[in-house]
């Protein structure tokens, strides 16, 4: 056997600058990655969205199962009593997975892990029993800092409270629309991330360090095919544009390249009607070939339905 | 070959994995180009096949990436490695067994990923999109077997010295797992955050820096002596390409990322890096092109050598493009715009797929001792493949310089895309040439195998003038 024997050095200098250049690109970033702090973006987002979005053993076939829901809540819900001023919820009803700064509150950084835990008590949260998640202001060491507060303890209100005084409408299921967003794979046209140095006037402001913490798959996006999605929800909160383009997009926009989504839809409307796609074609044809003057109505979408939590999640874009 | 899988490893003809992994490639390069025409006319035809969800293209975009990546390129690669490795050693493949099954699983295990994606189900991570239990499988069942034979029948050589080429596939077998058990590490631990999206670039650079771009080149430090009869020019220009290549290539994943949220630090470094992959470029085009000294008729005349040399060129564009357009001074103009589409098509489609697919073709000759079926048709495709990829490419660096414009001068997004859209038509032309090109290839490979003149022992194809 020839072996290495005379490759005894050229193994050890590979060694040294294979080695040196995964502590470069591996090591030192992640040290530095590590002590980012949470923005209140990433609180929001990462309560929002939940644990994983990709794929992953509570949800293997990315039907958006294991996702929390978001509620504007305007009522008390213990009392029914209606609140001063409306505030945003996030909801884990039983058995939903908690996202990573729950899990893991170091993650969310100096000061907002203190808070968090102490004032928040987000230690106390069980997966069984679901909990209810807000974002609160407090202050850490002469420093004012947001923090996650856990409803269901320091104030009792359970899930199924807070879904009996809040409205449909209310109700927003934009984890669930992350995960369409992720399985449809929107995110190889549409970014996520608005660029350092041009994209300012157009798709708003970039992103910051702090904005991905808990967030996982992040889905930047690399190939800019159509506009970036970040703040759209900002650009355009009209659901009824968003129903229209996510069924055919040539509704709205002639040129638009982008493909139809109407399978989203699923097979019944939301009076519980079947959807007749084949003639839904076949008269939108007809407009598109000018033999009849008005395009066909889309059908509005079930509550529960694939493209509702998708467009829930475009408009939470803000 | 399926007789071989349970027979006796010295009862298994010397090649057998080589020419089992060469068609599995072929076959996968087919379709894999295939879904990338259907792609690109989803682009420029947007009502065609559309609403269904098994045909949506954001569910087969990546279908074809992962396609071509992991099935031909990478498949090309093995097969270039199970006949090269023991040639260069004067030995034979540590066990043919290993690699047969090696490229069953390996064929099992990507059909199955594929299908996964196309579903829907996917990591949401670009070039890592792949569910951690097929990354798990990919690691044990695919990468591992393989460095385990390459390594073998390196250390069971019968020569002094290591070539070239062997240092490299021994070096990137090793480097190819570290890189697909660490890039995937946020899906293993469910890490998050810029952590997960630094990591995905970390693994999509290394999986070009550390397995395509070294395993290519050492491709070419073989089929070009070989073929010519010269010897490599300078084997100390080879160390300087290969030192190059694990210190400056490791380190600039973080371009990528250029306009993202990272640590600035991270950046600066990655692009001052990033311009020093020109060194190991550099040092790789100059042997080539010098070791050619002599003997460029071939390149004319020569199907294997022809096939080399225009991947060779390809890399002269395809670095200064990658050396410069990372910096911070290009970089925001054409970040995320079609042009970066073009360079990743010219290194995976150009130059890449030259210099394998001039493997192939030599490989199979040599190990089926059978003399191409047809030279007309190798000539096709070869033509095939590069007007095809050149239409993309011009049509997609245009595409790509629109968007940019579009983006500083903050024109409206939809006159971005009705601008670009006759360049994706031209686009879609270019690809479906590619894989009709394609078809052409395996035919032509089939009927070698079939009714191809036998090649005497110790000559080379090359050498035989046909009889028909």
């Amino acid at each position: 056997m020839a072996g290495f024997r005379e490759y005894k050095i050229g193994s050890r200098i590979f060694a040294l600058a294979f080695g040196g250049s995964m502590c470069i690109t591996l090591l030192l970033p992640s040290i530095n990655i590590a002590s980012v702090s949470s923005t209140d973006v990433a609180l929001a987002k990462q309560l929002a969205i939940g644990h994983e979005t990709g794929f992953n053993l509570d949800d293997p076939l990315m039907q958006g199962k294991n996702k929390p829901l978001v509620v504007a809540l305007k009522a008390d819900p213990k009392t029914g009593q209606p609140l001063a001023q409306a505030m945003t919820v996030y909801v884990y009803q039983p058995g939903t997975s908690f996202p990573a700064g729950i899990l893991h509150p170091r993650i969310l950084g100096a000061g907002i892990e203190e808070l968090s835990v102490q004032q928040g008590h987000i230690g106390d949260a069980k997966k069984d029993t679901g909990a209810v998640f807000a974002i609160s202001k407090g202050k850490f060491e002469g420093k004012d800092h947001s923090f996650i507060e856990d409803l269901t303890t320091s104030k009792g209100w359970t899930t199924s409270d807070v879904l009996k005084v809040a409205k449909d409408e209310d109700v927003s299921h934009s984890g669930k629309g992350k995960t369409m967003f992720v399985r449809e794979g929107c995110w190889w046209c549409h970014t996520l991330l608005p660029e350092q140095t041009q994209d300012w006037q157009v798709f708003g402001a970039p992103p910051m360090l702090g904005d991905f913490n808990g967030e996982s798959p992040t889905a930047f996006g690399s190939d800019r095919k159509a506009p970036d999605l970040m703040h759209v929800g900002s650009r355009n909160s009209s659901k009824e544009w968003m129903m229209m383009h996510f069924f055919n997009p040539r509704l709205v926009q002639p040129h638009s390249i982008m493909p139809r989504f109407d399978y989203l839809w699923g097979e019944k409307d939301a009076d519980g009607t079947p959807i007749n796609f084949a003639k839904w074609r076949s008269d939108y044809d007809d407009y598109r070939e000018g033999k009849s003057v008005s395009a066909p109505d889309v059908p509005s979408y079930a509550k529960d339905s694939e493209i509702r939590s998708l467009i829930d999640f475009m408009l939470s874009l803000k | 070959m399926f007789k071989y899988l349970l027979a006796k490893n010295e009862d298994i003809p010397a090649g057998s994995a080589a020419v089992f992994f060469g068609f599995s490639s072929i076959i996968w390069f087919v379709i894999g180009t295939g879904l990338g025409s259907f792609n690109a006319a989803k682009l420029a035809f947007p009502d065609f096949v559309t609403g269904n969800i098994y045909f949506a293209f954001g569910h087969m975009r990546q279908v074809h990436v992962m396609a071509v990546i992991f099935g031909w390129i990478s498949m090309a690669f093995a097969m270039a490695m199970m006949y090269i490795t023991p040639a260069l050693g004067n030995s034979k493949l540590w066990s043919e067994k290993l690699g047969l099954w090696n490229c069953l699983f390996w064929n099992v295990g990507l059909a199955l990923g594929l299908t996964v994606l196309w579903a829907g189900i996917t990591s949401g991570r670009e070039y890592s999109d792949f569910p951690w239990p097929i990354d798990l499988y990919l690691a044990v069942f695919v990468f591992i077997p393989l460095a385990t034979n390459v390594w073998m029948t390196v250390l069971t050589r019968k020569t002094q010295g290591i070539y070239t080429t062997n240092w490299f596939f021994i070096a990137a077998v090793f480097m190819v797992i570290i890189v697909f058990l660490v890039g995937n590490s946020p899906e293993f631990f469910h890490l998050t955050g810029l952590t997960e999206a630094y990591l995905t670039w970390w693994f999509a650079h290394n999986v070009l820096g550390l397995w395509i771009t070294p395993v290519a080149a050492a491709i070419a430090y073989y089929t070009v002596p070989k073929v010519t009869g010269n010897p490599l020019y300078s084997h100390r220009i080879g160390h300087l390409h290969f030192w190059s290549v694990v210190v400056f290539y490791s380190t600039p994943a973080a371009h990528h990322l250029m306009s993202a949220p990272l640590p600035e630090w991270l950046k600066s470094f990655a692009s001052v890096e990033g311009v020093l992959i020109l060194v190991p470029a550099i040092a790789f085009v100059s042997n080539i092109m010098l070791t050619m000294r002599g003997k460029w008729y071939m390149f004319v005349e020569n199907i294997e050598i022809r096939f080399t040399i225009t991947g060779c060129l390809m890399a002269i564009p395809l670095n200064m493009q990658g050396g410069f357009q990372q910096t911070r001074a290009i970089n925001w103009y054409i970040h995320g715009t079609g042009w970066i589409v073009a360079h990743a098509h010219l290194a995976l489609l150009g130059f890449s797929t030259f210099l394998e697919g001039a493997a192939v073709y030599l490989g199979l000759q040599t190990i089926m001792r059978r003399k191409l079926y047809s030279l007309t048709l190798a000539n096709l495709h070869f033509w095939m493949l590069l007007i095809g990829f050149t239409i993309y490419w011009v049509s997609m660096t245009i595409a790509g310089l629109i968007q940019g414009a579009g983006k500083i001068y903050e024109v409206p997004y939809i006159d971005v895309v009705i601008a670009e859209h006759p360049y994706m038509i031209a686009r879609w032309i270019g690809g479906t040439l590619v894989f009709v090109g394609n078809i052409l290839w395996l035919y032509n490979m089939w009927m070698t195998a079939r009714v191809g003149t036998v090649v005497p022992a110790g000559r080379m194809p090359h050498e035989l003038s046909y009889e028909r």
